[in-house]
C-alpha cells in the first residue's frame, strides 16, 4: 500500500516540465505571444525558462517574463500533450514571492490590492465614495487630464474599469425557496467583485436558481475563494480563504455549489491542489477533493438541469464573450450559448478571436496595465466587429475590462453577465433593461 | 545558469550595438536565459545557444542584419515559428538567429488574382482564415497549420495531409521577396504564375534557409471546393487498410487527402483528445473527397465500397465542419498526442512508394518486435509518405540509442525500396548526414555548388542540409576532391 504511489497526490514539477515536446501549438493562443511575438513570452518559452531556473537562481528576466503570463490557460487547451501548464504556473508563482524581492512600489500594490480585492466588505466599502465620485463628474475629468495615469498605471487602471454604480440592491437572502416543486438544493457564491461591483448578477442569478426550481443556499459566512491570491503565487492565503470558504458550503449542506463568477468557479474546482500544494493534511485536502467535485458553473449547471421557467422574447443581437476561466479553466463554452440559444428572438454570435484574453486576468490588469490595455482594446474591436448590440460574458473581471476598452473606443455597446440576460427573458423585462449603464 | 556559463562569442558580441541600431532594443536578445530559450526548433535532441537573437520586423532591417553578418563573416540561421522537426532552425553558437515572428502581417488577400502576399511569420493556418470570406483558403496544411509559418513552410516546402491532390508549398508560391546571404533584397516571381527563365523559387523553396530568408510571400489560394466530405473508415489490420488505399487510388479516385493511423497511435490520439474513433480497429483510414458536390456523391458511394471489400468493419461518413474536424482532431494532434503515452519518441519522416507500403510496414513491425522499441505509425498513405513515431523512456539507459537506430533503420528502409529520407519535415541537421544514403557524392557535389554560388562565404544557415565532415565525420563515398565540373574547367568552386 505504501509502495504504490498516491494518483492524487501533485506530480513533482520536474515530471510536469517532461511532459512539454516542444511543439509550439501553444503559441497562436497566448495572447502575450500575440502582442510581442517573442518565444520567452510564450508557454513554450516559459516552461522553458522554468526548466532553466528550477535548479538555478530565479533570474530577473525568468520572473518578468512569468509576470507577463496572465494565466488564461489558453495554452492548456491548445496543448495535444497535456501539459499542466496551470500547475506549473500556479508553482512558479510561489516560488517568485518566496525568493524574488520585488521593487518597493511594487511590493506596496501588491500588499494594497490583496488587502482590498479577497474581501467583499472592503471592496463594499469603497461603493460609497466611488459613487460619490463619478457623480460629481471628477471622473470624467481625471480621465481627460490622464493624471492617474502619471501618478500610477495601475491607478489609472483601476479608476478607468470602475464600473458605474447605482444603489445596490437589496442583499441576497440567506435562503431564496424554489418556485414550485424543488428539484434541487444549491449553494451559491456570492465572489468578492461580484457582490462588490455586480450585485444585480448575483440576485438574477439567485432569481433564476429559484424560477428553474432550486432551493437556493447562500451562507452569509461566505468569504473570498482565494482564486485571486492563487494564481499571484500566495499559495497559503489562498489556502487560507478556502479552507474557510470549504467550511461555510460544508455546513450548508447542499448538492452543488453555484458559481456565476469564471475566475472563482476555476479556483474552486482546484480546491484540492491548491490545498495540496500548500501543504494542507490529508483530510483537509479530501474535503477540498469533495468541495471541488461540487462547483458547478451557473450555465453548465442549468443546462445539464433543463428548463423550466418560461422564457420571454428578447429580440437582441448579443456576442458571447469567452471567458478564460470558463473556457479554458473549465472547458465550459457550450452551455452559455446553449443558455441564450433558448431564448426567444435572442441571437448570439461567437467573437473573432474567442481563444485569446481580454487583459483582465484577475487582478492582471492593475500590476501590468500597458499589456492588459491593449488586449482590451482588441477584445473591443473584436467584439464591435460582430455588429451586436449587447456583449455577453460570464466573468466580472472580463466585464469591467471590455466594458472599459469599448467604452475608449466610443464603441455604443453593453455589457451584461449571462445570469442578467436570461433572468431579462424569464421576468420578461424589455431589451432596454439590458442596454442600460450598469 | 549563469551568464559567465555561456557568453556571447566575441564576434558576435562586436556586432550587437549595430544590430540595436538596426532592429532597436527590444528585437536584439543578448541576456543567456532568453537566448537559451530559443536552443531549439520542434526537434529538441539537438540545442545549441545562438550567440544573439533577433527580431526584426521589417525586409530592410532583415537585409541590413544579413548584410552585417555578411560583412563580418557572422553565420545566420533564420528561424519561424520554431515547429521545424528536423533541426533546421537550429541556432549557431556563434552567429545570429534571426526570428520572423514579428513579421506577421496579412499584406493584401486579392481574391481576383486568386493570390495571398503575406509577411513570412504569418501562420499558415491564418492565410486560409482571411482568404476564406472571399471563398478560398491555402491549400498546403501541414499538421502544424495553427503555428507554422509561411516563412517556415517555403523554408522546407512543406506538406500536409492534402499534399495527396493539392501538392507541396512550392507548387502555391509564385512571388518571393528574398534577402540573399551577401544581404541583397531580390524579389524573384510576382503574383502572376509561371514566370520563364530558371525556377528560381523553386529552387529556394526547400533550401532550408541555406540560400537567404524570406521577407514577403506571394502566394496563390485555391477556391473553397462546394463540397468536402471526410470519410472515417476502420480495420482490423493495417494490410486491410493498406489495400483500400491501393485500391481507391487505382479505381482512379483522387481524393484530397488519405491518411492512416495504426493502433497505437489511435491509442495516443484518444488520450489526448478522446478522438473517439471505432473501438477495436488496428488501424484507421481517413479519406477526404471534395470538389463539385455532384462528383463528391459518386466518390463517396465508390470508396465506401472499396473500403468495404477490402474489409473495413465501420465507416462513418461527416459532412459537416463540425463533425469533419473531430474525425481530423484525431489525426492531427497524434504527432504532439504521443506524449501522452510515451516519455519520449522521435517522429520520422519517410516515403516509399505506394506499392511498397504494406512490405515496409511489416518490416517496421518487425524491427521494433525485435529491438522492444514501440513504433507509432502516421502517415500519408496516399502518397506514401510514413511518420513512424519512436517511442521510448529516456529515463531507461540506452533507449535513446536502441530508438534512434531503429529511427535510422526504418529510414534505411524507405531508401532500400526505392523512397525518400524525407517526405516533408526536411533534412536540417537531423538528416544531412543521412544524405548520402540517397544522393552518390558528384550529387552532393552539385548541391554543394548551387549553394556555393549563392552563399560563397557559407554564412547562411551552415551545417544544414548537406553533409559536412565536421556535422557526419570523413565517411567513405562522402567527395573529398574537387567536383569533375571544375576539373574541367567548366564550373568554378566558391
Amino acid at each position: 500500500m505504501t509502495d504504490l504511489p498516491d494518483p492524487t497526490a501533485p506530480r513533482p514539477f520536474e515530471e510536469l516540465l517532461g511532459d512539454c515536446v516542444h511543439c509550439g501549438f501553444c503559441l497562436p493562443t497566448c495572447p502575450t505571444h500575440v502582442l510581442w511575438g517573442q518565444e520567452m513570452d510564450s508557454p513554450r518559452g516559459r516552461i522553458h525558462l522554468m526548466a532553466q531556473t528550477h535548479d538555478d537562481v530565479l533570474t530577473e528576466a525568468a520572473v518578468g517574463h512569468f509576470d507577463n503570463c496572465l494565466g488564461c490557460l489558453a495554452c492548456v487547451t491548445a496543448c495535444p500533450s497535456g501539459v499542466a501548464y496551470d500547475a506549473l504556473i500556479d508553482r512558479t508563482r510561489v516560488r517568485v514571492e518566496q525568493e524574488h524581492r520585488r521593487p518597493l512600489p511594487e511590493r506596496a500594490l501588491r500588499g494594497a490590492v490583496f488587502a482590498l480585492f479577497p474581501h467583499r466588505r472592503r471592496l463594499r466599502l469603497l461603493r460609497g465614495p466611488l459613487r460619490a465620485y463619478q457623480a460629481s463628474g471628477a471622473s470624467a475629468l481625471v480621465r481627460r487630464s490622464g493624471l492617474l495615469d502619471r501618478i500610477s498605471p495601475a491607478l489609472a487602471t483601476m479608476e478607468r474599469v470602475a464600473p458605474p454604480l447605482s444603489a445596490p440592491p437589496p442583499a441576497v437572502p440567506e435562503l431564496v425557496p424554489a418556485v414550485g416543486r424543488a428539484r434541487a438544493r444549491v449553494g451559491m457564491l456570492l465572489g468578492c467583485v461580484q457582490d462588490a461591483f455586480f450585485p444585480d448578477v448575483n440576485t438574477a442569478t439567485a432569481r433564476i436558481l429559484a424560477l428553474e426550481g432550486c432551493d437556493v443556499v447562500v451562507p452569509r459566512d461566505q468569504g473570498c475563494c482565494g482564486a485571486l491570491s492563487g494564481h499571484a503565487g500566495r499559495g497559503a492565503e489562498a489556502a487560507g480563504f478556502l479552507q474557510a470558504l470549504i467550511g461555510a458550503f460544508e455546513r450548508a449542506d447542499v448538492e452543488r455549489i453555484v458559481v456565476n463568477s469564471a475566475g472563482c468557479g476555476s479556483g474552486m474546482r482546484h480546491a484540492e491542489r491548491v490545498l495540496s500544494e500548500a501543504g494542507a493534511d490529508d483530510a483537509l485536502v479530501r474535503r477540498g477533493r469533495a468541495f471541488a467535485a461540487g462547483v458547478v458553473d451557473l450555465a453548465e449547471f442549468l443546462v445539464d438541469l433543463g428548463p423550466v421557467a418560461e422564457r420571454h422574447p428578447l429580440p437582441l443581437h448579443t456576442a458571447y464573450h469567452d471567458a478564460c476561466h470558463l473556457s479554458h479553466g473549465q472547458g465550459v463554452t457550450r452551455q452559455p450559448r446553449t443558455l441564450l440559444a433558448g431564448i426567444p428572438e435572442l441571437t448570439v454570435s461567437d467573437l473573432p478571436n474567442k481563444e485569446i484574453c481580454c487583459g483582465s486576468a484577475g487582478v492582471y490588469n492593475l500590476f501590468n496595465p500597458g499589456p492588459a490595455r491593449e488586449l482590451g482594446d482588441r477584445k473591443a474591436a473584436d467584439a464591435a466587429s460582430t455588429g451586436a448590440r449587447l456583449l455577453v460574458s460570464g466573468n466580472p473581471g472580463c466585464s469591467l475590462q471590455i466594458a472599459s476598452a469599448l467604452e475608449r473606443a466610443g464603441t455604443p455597446m453593453a455589457v451584461a453577465h449571462t445570469a442578467r440576460v436570461l433572468d431579462a427573458s424569464l421576468r420578461g423585462l424589455p431589451v432596454r433593461s439590458l442596454l442600460g449603464t450598469g | 545558469m549563469p551568464d559567465t556559463a555561456h557568453p556571447i562569442p566575441a564576434a558576435v558580441a562586436a556586432l550587437v550595438p549595430r544590430l540595436r541600431a538596426i532592429c532597436g532594443g527590444d528585437g536584439v536578445l543578448t541576456d543567456t536565459s532568453r537566448r537559451r530559450v530559443y536552443d531549439s526548433d520542434g526537434i529538441t535532441h539537438h540545442r545549441e545557444i545562438p550567440g544573439v537573437v533577433v527580431l526584426p520586423t521589417t525586409a530592410e532591417q532583415v537585409a541590413a542584419v544579413v548584410g552585417l553578418c555578411a560583412g563580418t563573416g557572422v553565420p545566420f540561421v533564420p528561424r519561424g515559428a520554431g515547429t521545424g522537426l528536423s533541426g533546421g532552425a537550429l541556432p549557431h553558437p556563434e552567429g545570429v538567429l534571426l526570428s520572423t515572428s514579428r513579421m506577421r502581417r496579412i499584406i493584401e488577400i486579392d481574391p481576383a488574382n486568386e493570390c495571398a502576399v503575406v509577411e513570412p511569420g504569418v501562420a499558415n493556418l491564418d492565410v486560409s482564415r482571411a482568404a476564406a470570406p472571399h471563398g478560398y483558403y491555402y491549400a498546403p496544411d501541414p499538421s502544424s497549420q495553427q503555428v507554422c509559418s509561411v516563412g517556415g513552410n517555403v523554408a522546407e516546402n512543406s506538406g500536409g495531409a492534402h499534399c495527396l491532390k493539392y501538392g507541396f508549398t512550392v507548387d502555391h508560391v509564385r512571388g518571393l521577396d528574398v534577402v540573399t546571404p551577401d544581404g541583397a533584397l531580390v524579389r524573384l516571381g510576382g503574383k502572376a504564375p509561371d514566370a520563364p527563365g530558371h525556377d528560381l523559387i523553386g529552387a529556394f523553396t526547400g533550401s532550408e534557409g541555406t540560400l537567404g530568408v524570406t521577407t514577403r510571400i506571394t502566394v496563390g489560394l485555391t477556391r473553397l471546393p462546394e463540397r468536402t466530405v471526410t470519410l472515417l473508415a476502420a480495420f482490423t489490420s493495417m494490410d486491410a487498410g493498406g489495400r483500400a488505399v491501393g485500391d481507391i487510388i487505382a479505381a482512379g479516385v483522387l481524393p484530397s487527402a488519405i491518411e492512416m493511423m495504426d493502433a497505437l497511435a489511435i491509442e495516443a490520439a484518444e488520450a489526448a483528445v478522446a478522438c473517439d474513433y471505432p473501438a477495436g480497429a488496428a488501424a484507421v483510414l481517413i479519406v477526404e473527397l471534395d470538389g463539385p458536390a455532384v462528383e463528391v456523391r459518386a466518390q463517396l458511394a465508390e470508396v465506401t465500397r472499396l473500403c468495404a471489400a477490402a474489409g473495413s468493419f465501420e465507416t462513418r461518413t461527416a459532412a459537416d465542419a463540425d463533425e469533419r474536424a473531430r474525425i481530423w482532431k484525431g489525426r492531427k494532434s497524434a504527432f504532439a498526442a504521443v506524449g501522452r503515452i510515451s516519455p519520449a519518441y522521435i517522429v520520422q519522416d519517410g516515403v516509399v512508394p505506394r506499392t511498397a507500403l504494406s512490405e515496409v510496414l511489416r518490416r517496421i513491425t518487425e524491427l521494433s518486435a525485435q529491438s522492444g522499441i514501440r513504433v507509432a505509425n502516421v502517415f500519408h498513405a496516399g502518397d506514401g509518405n510514413l511518420h513512424p513515431l519512436v517511442l521510448f523512456d529516456d529515463a531507461e539507459p540506452g533507449a535513446a540509442e536502441r530508438a534512434e537506430e531503429v529511427s535510422g533503420a526504418i529510414l534505411d528502409l524507405c531508401v532500400e525500396h526505392g523512397g525518400s529520407i524525407t517526405g516533408e519535415h526536411g533534412v536540417g541537421v537531423d538528416k544531412a548526414c543521412k544524405m548520402p544514403r540517397m544522393y552518390s557524392p558528384d550529387d552532393l557535389a552539385t548541391f554543394d555548388l548551387f549553394r556555393g554560388a549563392l552563399d560563397p562565404e557559407g554564412i547562411a544557415n551552415p551545417y544544414k542540409l548537406l553533409p559536412t565532415p565536421r556535422l557526419c565525420g570523413e565517411r567513405p563515398g562522402v567527395r573529398t576532391g574537387v567536383h569533375p565540373l571544375v576539373e574541367s574547367g567548366r564550373a568554378e568552386q566558391f
